[in-house]
């Protein structure tokens, strides 16, 4: 097999096909058709001189694979690499397998997260020579992965911060024993590194101040992935006194208990003392569905969801009104934000959170269905990267699925305006002339911050999303 | 975790280059000992028994006033013709042989019957892992909603768990003690240690001859130097089988068998656990295939982190206010790498031989890090490299294989000896289980022990895989991620050897441990039925992927008798 031309040399592991596969006679690497070894060439060949930054390929493990999705990155980014070494686990049509490196080096930069597909052939990582040439590979990657096609992923290294991102575990500088050093425990360090976060920035609150699941869950905002057994009575002292000493409240009934909330149902707590200093108001309006309803009929098969179209409404009547997108930072000015990033509430196991449909403005429908599928199955695994839930403008928030007619959001700190979506229903109307008729109608609630938005503002901006509502030809445009 | 760990290939300077291929590890040990025990309490023996058996029972009962034991010795000038030095399972394994055979026996314990496996090992850790299995199944609520079951939180007490580890343990010692004193075994109590030719000291000053003597006297936890025990917050596997506390966050020093064993009870229970081990990969004694596999599916996705190539060089109990402190150097620059904080460090390096005090100068025997020479008859061989006459030594004392099972396959293969019959044990038909959550077991060679022998010898090797995706009771059970691999000669069809991760492998490994101890060829146990839908047929589809260039043996002959 002629694989000293290409980086990366598979080696069937794991089967896991439906039927049995059998690797009777001598063991050997799965078959790599030259079609990899073409793209191969020609990617190298672009970049052979400038450094030694070597590209990772998606491999073709099989003769009918056409693309791969990444089970797991087996090391970090940053982490050296020995010739041989397992780095990648690759789900092709067939089967999981081990991709190995065929050279020395550092992963410096993963440009195919895990879980997400690359095409056969595609770059999937950076491989670079020398430490020194890390930092090279990563701007690289960030160019790379606004490129990449299939997998419409944030680019990780890139965005989350200048930092390198994944802090490695093994080499602390050798006896420097001045400047207390991080401690976070194995699941913590692995939570870092799935959620991006820099654990260097996290602060600890464990025994001994070491950083622990908690501590990076706070600083990723997100509720504990797996609740803890209780611990056991008497294991830890710690944890348990720690908490006892609150003020003192009535005493409890008996039989009832007290559970202490999650790192994210903490975030949302905080958030709502927080929006007792906004000056809100509320604006209602009736919105006629009998054409979005139809709409919705139409559009549903091919995947279009109730969300995105109201999402979709919504960003198109916030382009018209930009200070309903705008927020107050300091009290004393607007900030006009440039994107209209729609935050939709979602309501998971034990908190809420709000996915960003970012420029929900300008996607197109299906786009933006698609997107929010992808939003929510991160959501509900809890793989929501922070700028896909922190970096909204304006929210929705609807409660319509539950039969609720209308009710009252409260506005989250940082935003102008939030939207309270009622259920659809059969009203009788009167038009103008006295005939009575039956229409669907839903109750559209909006509370803004009143330094910046007024009334006036708000009830334009309601009169133009149901105007996009009842003639909603324009949404699908 | 087992009775006799291995000396786990990781930190300790004891590490055998020249140990046997296959890596060590127990079996389900109270499998063994119901089988036993039945045999121990059957007194209408069926009818197939021969003769000899009836004898032994007659004679025990003649001379029973006199003797007060098993029987005479068959030499008068001897008190018995059989003593054994260590109650634990080989000693066990050995003594009840024995007296199936007709030998006078007697057993020595200077501490509780049942040993480091019953005691301090197999036994316990089994009833841990239970516990750990089930925790695991509860807490994944994936799982769970994939069958449609719906559980609220699970949790534990620890003291109840802890209970069910030392019961379990209490009840197979006592199965252990009747099953021999049924047959009428003496089990004589004190340090027993050897005074010369055919004579023992056991307790204080008491003296017997015996015409054979072995010494089945076990291991203990090996700990390396720099670490200090306390047996709270640095522990080996003796003092975490009590599972006095559930730390938050535990270091566990070795990923042989003892240490992922632990990892699986203390992540299941709760802890985060971080592993040192000084070769390059974790799980050094496996296939590597298995290891990597296994590290994806036993490490990676729990609250595990480790750190390889380091020596735990330095350990400190928690004191003061200070966790526990492990300082790690490189395992082959001896460089200072790294300082870990963590509440509480599980050794387990692996274990050393107990053969301290056994009298050994008394004739001429020298160990050798602390293990009693042998040769492959089990017999002692002395400081000039000479066989000592009716000396024996079996189990974790000579080394071999450290594993409660091969302990007591290596008495049985003693007893055989003595009462006239040649025997010498295949060390590479013997099993060995790693009891996580999926199960990893094996028998004979790994591929490169395998490749690197059939280099030396001229013979092609082929592998057969299959997987547990594609057995039908794995999937029924939600648990399809497996492997199963077999490592054969293509030209005879010869098993050199299985490795299996997956539901229940200790379970299905003896399959190919039964067929290379007999020498059964694939070719024909590959015609063999196995019922559907059973985890066995994981085994079956491997015998049947293997392309063999031999025909099938003659028709056996159960299948004749059938017709």
């Amino acid at each position: 097999m002629a694989l000293s031309s290409s980086s990366f040399l598979s080696t069937p592991s794991l089967p896991n096909s439906k039927s049995t596969i059998s690797f009777a006679s001598s063991v050997s690497p799965a078959p790599i058709p030259s079609l990899r070894r073409v793209v191969f060439r020609s990617h190298r060949r672009e970049m052979t001189v400038r450094s030694k930054i070597r590209e990772i390929f998606m491999p073709a493990l099989s003769s009918t694979m056409t693309e791969g999705k990444i089970v797991s990155w087996l090391k970090t980014e940053g982490e050296k690499l020995a010739k041989g070494q397992s780095v990648v686990v690759v789900e092709s049509d067939k089967a999981d397998m081990d991709v190995e490196t065929f050279y020395d080096g550092y992963l410096a930069a993963i440009v195919v997260g895990e879980g997400e597909t690359a095409p056969v052939g595609a770059a999937i990582g950076l491989l670079a020579e020398t430490e020194a040439e890390i930092e090279e590979a990563k701007s690289k990657a960030a160019s790379k992965s606004s490129s990449a096609a299939v997998a419409p992923s944030p680019p990780p290294p890139a965005t989350s911060s200048p930092a390198p991102a994944i802090s490695q575990p093994a080499p602390v500088a050798a006896g420097s024993d001045g400047p207390r050093k991080t401690v976070a425990t194995p699941y913590a360090k692995k939570l870092a590194k799935q959620h991006k976060v820099d654990i260097g920035s996290v602060a600890g609150t464990g025994p001994f101040g070491r950083i622990t699941a908690s501590d990076v869950e706070a600083a990723a905002g997100i509720a504990p992935s797996v609740a803890p057994p209780p611990p056991p009575p008497a294991a830890s002292p710690t944890a348990t006194t720690a908490k006892a000493t609150t003020t003192s409240s009535p005493p409890l009934l008996p039989d009832s208990s007290v559970v202490p909330f999650t790192a994210m149902q903490s975030a949302v707590s905080k958030n709502m003392i927080e929006s007792l200093s906004v000056p809100t108001f509320r604006v209602g309006y009736p919105v006629n569905t009998d054409a979005l309803d139809a709409l919705y009929e139409k559009v549903k098969p091919k995947g279009v969801t109730m969300t995105a179209l109201l999402a979709k409404a919504a960003g198109m009547a916030l382009a018209q009104h930009p200070v309903v997108n705008a927020s107050c930072k300091d009290g004393k000015s607007f900030s006009y934000n440039s994107n209209i990033n729609i935050a939709v509430a979602v309501a998971i196991n034990g908190g809420l959170i709000t996915p960003v449909l970012q420029d929900a403005d300008k996607l197109d429908l299906y786009l933006l269905s698609q997107k929010w599928k992808e939003l929510v199955g991160k959501a509900r695994s809890k793989q929501l990267q922070p700028h896909e839930y922190n970096s909204g403008t304006f929210t929705l928030s609807n409660l319509g699925m539950f039969g609720v007619d209308r009710f009252d959001a409260i506005l989250p700190p940082g935003q102008g305006a939030i939207m309270a979506v009622g259920a659809s229903k059969p009203t009788v109307v009167a038009d103008k002339d006295g005939f009575f008729s039956v229409k669907n109608k839903m109750m559209v609630n909006v509370t803004a911050d009143h330094r910046i938005v007024y009334g006036a503002d708000l009830a334009a901006f309601l009169q133009t999303f149901a105007k996009i509502v009842e003639n909603p030809d324009s949404l699908t445009l | 975790m087992q009775s006799a760990f291995s000396l786990s290939f990781s930190q300790s300077s004891l590490t055998l280059p020249n140990r046997p291929l296959s890596s060590p590890n127990a079996a389900p040990r109270n499998l063994r000992f119901c089988g036993l025990r039945r045999e121990a309490f059957g007194f209408s023996p069926p009818k197939q028994l021969n003769s000899c058996r009836f004898q032994v029972k007659n004679r025990r009962i003649e001379v029973s006033a006199a003797a007060g034991g098993n029987g005479a010795p068959s030499n008068k000038s001897f008190d018995y013709d059989l003593v054994i030095i260590g109650a634990g399972v080989g000693g066990h394994g050995a003594a009840l042989h024995a007296v199936e055979k007709g030998l006078k026996t007697a057993i020595i314990e200077g501490d509780v019957v049942g040993g480091t496996c019953v005691n301090r090992g197999c036994v316990p850790s089994k009833a841990l892992l239970a516990v750990s299995g089930r925790m695991r199944e509860l807490q994944n609520e994936h799982h769970m909603k994939s069958f449609g079951l719906q559980v609220s939180a699970a949790g534990y007490d620890r003291q109840g768990v802890a209970d069910h580890a030392s019961n379990l343990a209490t009840k197979i010692r006592n199965n252990l003690t009747n099953s021999m004193k049924a047959l009428g075994v003496d089990i004589l109590t004190g340090f027993g240690s050897v005074l010369g030719p055919q004579k023992v000291k056991y307790g204080k000053d008491n003296v017997i001859t015996a015409k054979d003597i072995i010494i089945a006297t076990g291991s203990v936890p090996f700990v390396p130097k720099g670490i200090e025990v306390d047996g709270k917050t640095v522990i080996t596997s003796d003092h975490a089988l009590k599972l006095e506390s559930v730390p938050d966050w535990i270091a566990i020093v070795g990923s042989g068998y003892i240490g992922l064993e632990f990892s699986d009870v203390y992540t299941a229970l709760g802890s985060e656990v971080t592993f040192i081990e000084a070769l390059d990969q974790l799980m050094p004694g496996f296939d590597p295939e298995i290891s990597k596999l296994a590290q994806r599916v036993l490490i990676n996705p729990r609250k595990i982190d480790y750190h390889t190539g380091v020596f735990a060089s330095k350990i400190t109990p928690a004191k003061d206010g200070r966790p526990v402190m492990i300082e790690l150097i490189d395992a082959k620059t001896k460089e200072h790498k790294d300082t870990l904080e963590v509440d509480a460090a599980l050794i387990a390096t692996g274990r050393a031989p107990f053969t301290n005090g056994l009298g050994l100068e008394n004739i001429n025997v020298a160990t050798q890090r602390g293990f009693i020479p042998v040769d492959e008859r089990m017999r002692v061989i002395d400081g000039n490299g000479k066989l000592v006459p009716n000396l024996y030594c079996i189990g974790d004392a000579n080394g071999k294989l450290m594993l409660a099972h091969a302990a007591s396959a290596q008495g049985i293969s003693v007893v055989e000896q003595v009462t006239g019959r040649d025997h010498v044990l295949n060390h590479l038909s013997i099993p060995a289980a790693c009891f996580t959550h999926p199960e990893i077991s094996m028998v004979g060679l790994t591929e490169p022990q395998a490749r690197e022998k059939a280099e030396k010898e001229g013979f092609k090797v082929s592998i057969a895989k299959t997987s547990f995706k594609a057995n039908t009771k794995a999937l029924a059970e939600n648990e399809g991620e497996g492997l199963a691999k077999m490592i054969y000669r293509p030209d005879n069809g010869e098993i050199l050897g299985v490795h299996i991760f997956g539901l229940h492998a200790a379970d299905l490994i003896h399959e190919a441990s039964n067929a290379i101890a007999l020498g059964t060829r694939i070719q024909d146990i590959k015609l063999a039925v196995h019922a559907h839908p059973t985890l066995s047929e994981v085994v079956d589809e491997l015998f049947k992927a293997a392309k063999v260039e031999s025909p099938a043996s003659t028709t056996p002959q159960s299948v004749k008798a059938a017709v």
